[in-house]
């Protein structure tokens, strides 16, 4: 523990709990011996962190899918070249590799990473916690249509389930299918349709008369 | 570096135990499935853990495996698969 006249934050960030656990401890204790080295400062920090919860599905990976939806030209090269047709879009695509895993009547995609919790956080942002948990990293690539039920997405017998366990230097996104009944829809408002969990591949996109 | 499979090759997972950091998951070793796509050569986390530049670089493929290979009780589509990043130093040509 700290001495009683320690006088640095305890927390650089208002909303973090105190911590608690040795872990938690050690990284707090890093943390500020970095600052006090001068390696960065509280407020670089503070603006990393912003910049982080600055992604959001809604901002980032719901706009890459909306305009391939409706561009075909661009759904093409983003099929090819996911890092090249992110970075058109004026959107950091974060990591070397960005592969796009498209969801058709034959194919439905899900990604995971069992080894920790890899994923395509310049697009989506911070992930679920559920996405970090043991049970789902295990269960998906064990049983992964029981956990899709679970997630409220059965898959047709006559539609195959990829499962794409992400454990090295790639990133995944599911371009999930545009939903019917869209056809007169522009970018803007079918961007509305794409969640989060549909870009992980465990739900679909949002059917519009849900909205 | 130049890569030693291509897309459709079959190859098996190396069913090597390595105690240290390592990034292939116990349930994938020994099986044998195809390359889907060759990709970018990438350090070895092997070595680039442990204050390592990891060189040199190891060309990373997609590998996909049939479910009903990983798991003989699988009760899934005939179809269904799992597909996974496998640096190149740990397939054999199958």
């Amino acid at each position: 523990m700290p001495p009683a006249d320690h006088s640095h934050p305890h927390s650089f960030q208002d909303d973090h709990p105190e911590p608690e656990t040795y872990h938690q401890l050690l990284g707090l204790a890093l943390h500020e011996v970095l600052v006090d080295k001068g390696i960065y400062t509280i407020d670089e920090l503070r603006s990393k962190v912003a910049g982080i919860e600055g992604i959001t599905p809604e901002t980032h990976g719901a706009q890459v899918v909306a305009r391939a939806w409706v561009d075909s030209e661009f759904k093409e090269a983003l099929l090819n070249d996911g890092y090249a047709a992110i970075k058109s879009m004026n959107l950091n695509p974060g990591y070397a590799e960005i592969t796009i895993l498209e969801n058709t009547p034959d194919v439905h995609n899900v990604v995971v990473c069992t080894l920790c919790s890899c994923y395509p956080r310049s697009l989506l942002g911070r992930p679920p916690a559920w996405y970090k948990s043991k049970s789902y990293r295990a269960r998906v690539v064990r049983d992964p249509r029981s956990v899709l039920t679970e997630f409220g997405t059965s898959i047709p017998d006559d539609q195959d389930v990829r499962v794409h366990d992400s454990t090295a230097e790639l990133r995944y996104l599911v371009l999930p299918m545009r939903p019917e009944g869209t056809d007169e829809w522009k970018q803007s408002d079918l961007a509305r349709l794409v969640t989060r969990d549909s870009m992980i591949g465990v739900a679909r996109a949002t059917a519009p008369d849900a909205l | 570096m130049s890569a030693r499979f291509q897309t459709g090759d079959r190859v098996t997972i190396a069913a090597r135990a390595a105690e240290r950091h390592h990034r292939v998951p116990a349930y994938v070793k020994g099986h044998t499935g195809v390359i889907e796509r060759v990709c970018l050569a990438q350090v070895q986390p092997e070595r680039a853990a442990y204050h390592d530049p990891g060189e040199p670089r190891q060309t990373v493929y997609r590998v996909r495996v049939d479910q009903r290979d990983l798991w003989s009780d699988y009760a899934g589509a005939l179809g269904d698969v799992l597909e996974i990043e496998i640096f190149e130093h740990w397939l054999e040509t199958a």
